[in-house]
């Protein structure tokens, strides 16, 4: 059946069941590839994206459940041309080493700075605990979020 | 920002097939044995198979090595760059495709830089006399007057030309020489410096970075139904409901290997748990028991064999010690379960897929499918860091069987997290024993035996099949046998040899010659486990002679490097000689070269102890590396401190649960890690030699940090913990 989305700021039409995972409609009907498939369990984070600001699992979130709420990707935050705070500070203290936890950590530490603009590092620590790197870089996206905390307003 | 470009291997155009390139073979007739020639030039020996010169002056270069989030392209990129003296940001890198890339077998062993690194490096400095060469006589001046900047080669009258002039007589389907010396590293601009990662923009901004993120015309989804238990045998299952569900294009079973497409992936996924509730399996094999798991293995068929021995007496009254330690089955976890896209389309198949070693998987495809290689075409596309032999080639293979049944169209084949988790290829259980004498202040005697099953079961074996999915057709195919490596690699038995100057040791490597638990590499082998024992042990012996840990190894190291980084450790954490810890908290070291000839590495920890929890938590670690030749620091900063994050958490989290029916690890929830909360901040010195040739790093930090937390452990509470991880249940019980 078909179902209206707002997503990234503009309506789309998908054409799936209710129950499907928000996840996949976004990741081929509408063939963004920020949300990432991890784990299907809400355990792993890489399937953070916002819905009205907050974040959201979109893993397990039914996509007939957010029909008339804002959806945000990392493709919504900005672009290589025009990237947001925290993409730019991801990019600039080269936070990643496979990169796959990335969108969701980013979206994840969107909400914590909508929330709380001006965090500390055990708010960043604790906004992304539930979000799992395997590589190794924690350190650096601690330093991502915090170095997009303090540029926020100057950008 | 002036970054190279890389390609996003053009995913649709490269559905046509590109046709080779370069020339496999050089033209010339091999009468005698070829000469030697560095790094991986020794295998592909033409400068066509790595550099292209393109007309607008940019430069193409082909590496078999393949991106595995250590940032090895760009890596590789800022060499070849140096060497031609081109700007970073005119070249274009292509890695990891049978059909264009030379091979270079596996991207594992942190290996990329010495073999591809060399070959760049050779090629690229071959590649640029020969070019000033042509411009010399273009110009009509001698070749040594010429002088390159970005590209552009400079007469002292002013004339000049640009490299891509000169596409047209420049012949590079030649054998390389690797005569023309490389630029000396007092003039590097590239090399040495931090370059940003080339892949990590995309990757921050929802580019396709991913297989997860090809989407070819037409795609259709596949998932693939497990056995329950290793070995099971597939009775029946109900087709009919499976395929009267919305979407469902195939239902694919060959002997007990069983699968489905459909058009949409939510579909695919729900087919697959009608297949699961409704299948019926028997047979397979029983697990170790996990109360006795060691004392099991260590009973099986084993290859032993003495891989190092040095004979002195032991002097009458040495205090004699031996001690035994554990390491238990512990998974690569990637943050995502493996993934390939896979089409057959007029008898030519087409694989992507994250393996590390694309030219291996095709062969074994091959075989295992019964085609040609020649009509098997593998393209590496990246996926979440592997850390080893993961699932990757399995799901490739998995992609190709659904592939045959659905004649030209693509399938994008995803496992499931569970899938992963139940049936990666773990890093294997292992037991160390050791046993040494001190007398005077010395290491005297030291005996250390390893058991362990086989690190290296990766497809490219020529007596098996690795692929999992093979082992489960009608025409069931066998893996390859365990085997030995040689040193100093090795595998089980990486780094079991002592790097300390002791008058006497004996090392035995048991190879346990059978598989009651999948197992294959996880990053560094054998090393992460018996640098642990090592550098335990070491501990104990230095407490049994009555000197601190530090002036006790120093004391048996007679190499400078190796003193540099373990006196540069000890500075940047201001390590006191014979602090002591006060029951709560404590430091310790942990040392060793990798693979005994690759980075030197040493590394402090600090733990805290919550006595009642048994929690232990590391929030400062630092770290002194010497990896030779730095070519990007930044990026080996990078893997050296991700490196010490993930050993901690293999160190304190980390093991496989099963019982005797099957593996019980199938979410995060039952294989949790570590996470950002308790992440300790990491401070890295590293020591740069300009003037050594680089080496691997990307595995160096595991072992020794493994040990550092352990050795801070004994050093808080006085209590020692052989046995890892260091899980709240051990704490309690080594402190009561």
């Amino acid at each position: 059946m078909a179902i209206s989305l707002k997503v990234n700021g503009a309506t789309r039409s998908v054409d799936a069941e209710p129950d499907t995972p928000l996840l996949y409609v976004l990741r081929n009907d509408l063939e963004l590839n920020g949300a990432k498939y991890g784990c299907g369990l809400t355990q792993c984070g890489a399937c953070t994206v916002l819905v009205n600001g907050a974040a959201r699992r979109s893993c397990v979130t039914p996509v007939g459940s957010i029909e008339g709420n804002e959806v945000t990707t990392l493709e919504g935050l900005g672009t290589l041309d025009k990237p947001h705070p925290l993409q730019k500070a991801f990019i600039d203290e080269q936070a990643a080493q496979c990169g796959y936890c990335a969108s969701g950590m980013i979206m994840a530490a969107a909400d914590l700075l909508n929330r709380n603009p001006q965090p500390q590092e055990a708010d960043v620590r604790a906004a992304l605990a539930d979000n799992l790197c395997r590589c190794g870089t924690h350190n650096r996206i601690i330093r991502a979020v915090l170095r997009a905390a303090r540029q926020n307003g100057r950008i | 920002m002036d970054a190279p470009r890389l390609t996003r291997r053009d995913f649709t155009a490269a559905l046509g097939g590109i046709v080779l390139s370069f020339s496999l073979v050089p033209k010339v007739a091999l009468v005698q044995e070829p000469a030697r020639l560095p790094g991986s030039l020794q295998t592909n020996r033409t400068l066509d198979a790595w550099l292209r010169i393109n007309a607008d002056g940019s430069v193409t270069v082909f590496t078999g090595k393949v991106e595995l989030g250590q940032g090895i392209v760009t890596a590789l990129a800022q060499i070849a760059a140096e060497e031609l003296e081109v700007p970073l940001g005119r070249v274009t890198m292509i890695s990891g495709d049978t059909g264009r890339t030379p091979n270079e077998g596996q991207t594992a062993g942190s290996q990329s830089i010495e073999q591809s690194g060399t070959a760049l490096r050779m090629a690229g400095a071959e590649v640029r006399a020969l070019l000033i060469g042509l411009a010399a006589r273009k110009l009509g001046v001698s070749a040594d007057t010429l002088k390159v900047t970005d590209g552009v080669i400079h007469a002292p009258d002013g004339r000049k030309v640009g490299y891509g002039e000169l596409t047209a007589e420049t012949d590079l389907k030649r054998e390389a020489t690797a005569k023309v010396p490389p630029k000396p590293a007092a003039q590097y601009k590239i090399v040495g410096k931090s370059a940003p990662r080339i892949d990590i923009p995309a990757k921050m901004t929802g580019g396709a970075a991913f297989v997860q993120d090809l989407r070819l015309p037409g795609m259709v989804h596949g998932r693939v139904v497990r056995p329950p238990r290793y070995g099971a045998r597939l009775d029946s299952f109900d087709e009919a409901r499976v395929k009267a569900m919305p979407g469902v294009i195939a239902v694919v079973r060959d002997g007990s290997f069983l699968g489905v497409v459909a058009r949409r992936e939510e579909q695919a996924i729900n087919a697959r748990l009608v297949l699961i509730e409704f299948a019926k399996w028997s047979g397979g094999s029983e697990l170790p028991d996990p109360a006795k798991m060691y004392e099991q293995l260590m009973s099986l068929r084993s290859e032993d064999r003495v891989i190092g021995e040095k004979d002195a007496p032991v002097p009458v009254g040495a205090k004699v010690l031996e001690a035994t330690y554990h390491r238990p089955y512990q998974a690569h976890a990637a943050i995502a379960p493996s993934c390939a896209v896979a089409e057959l389309k007029d008898g030519k198949l087409t694989v992507w897929t994250h393996s590390q070693g694309v030219f291996p998987l095709r062969a074994t495809i091959a075989r295992a499918l019964g085609l040609q290689p020649r009509d098997i075409r593998c393209i590496h596309a990246e996926g979440p860091g592997c850390y080893g032999h993961n699932g990757a080639d399995d799901a490739a293979f998995d992609a190709a069987m659904l592939a045959r049944a659905v004649n030209g169209r693509p399938v994008r084949l995803q496992w499931m997290r569970d899938d992963e988790f139940k049936w990666e290829p773990y890093g294997p259980a292992m037991t160390m024993k050791v046993k040494g004498a001190v007398a005077g202040g010395r290491v005297v005697g030291w005996t250390f035996d390893v058991w362990s099953q086989s690190h290296n079961m990766r497809p490219g074996d020529p007596d098996g099949i690795n692929l999992m999915g093979s082992w489960y057709l009608a025409d069931a195919k066998r893996p390859g046998p365990a085997r030995h490596a040689a040193q100093p690699n090795g595998a089980g038995d990486r780094n079991a040899i002592t790097l300390y100057d002791f008058p006497r040791q004996r090392t035995t490597h048991h190879l346990i010659m059978e598989n009651p638990v999948r197992t294959s590499a996880l990053r560094t082998l054998g090393a992460y486990a018996n640098v642990f024992a090592i550098e335990s042990f070491m501990d104990e012996l230095a407490a049994a002679a009555g000197i601190d840990p530090v002036a006790f190894r120093l004391a048996h190291i007679k190499d400078e490097r190796e003193r540099a980084v373990i006196e540069a450790v000890a500075k940047a954490a201001a390590w006191k000689p014979g602090e002591k810890g006060d029951g709560r908290r404590g430091r310790g070291i942990g040392y060793a070269r990798y693979k005994t000839v690759a980075t030197y590495i040493a590394v402090i920890a600090e733990v805290e102890v919550n006595r009642t929890a048994g929690i232990v938590k590391v929030p400062r670690i630092w770290t002194s590396a010497d990896a030779g030749q730095i070519i990007n620091p930044d990026g080996l900063t990078n893997q050296i401190e991700g490196g010490v994050i993930q050993s901690m958490s293999w160190t304190l989290h980390e093991h496989v649960r099963f019982d005797r029916n099957g593996i019980l690890s199938e979410d995060w929830m039952n294989y949790p890690i570590l996470t950002m909360p308790d992440v300790p901040k990491v401070e890295t010195v590293l020591i740069n030699r300009p003037n050594e040739r680089a080496l691997g790093a990307g595995e160096a930090a595991q072992g020794p940090t493994a040990a550092a937390i352990a050795n801070a452990f004994a050093a808080a509470t006085g209590r020692r913990i052989r046995e890892l991880p260091l899980t709240p249940e051990r704490v309690k019980a080594a402190l009561a």
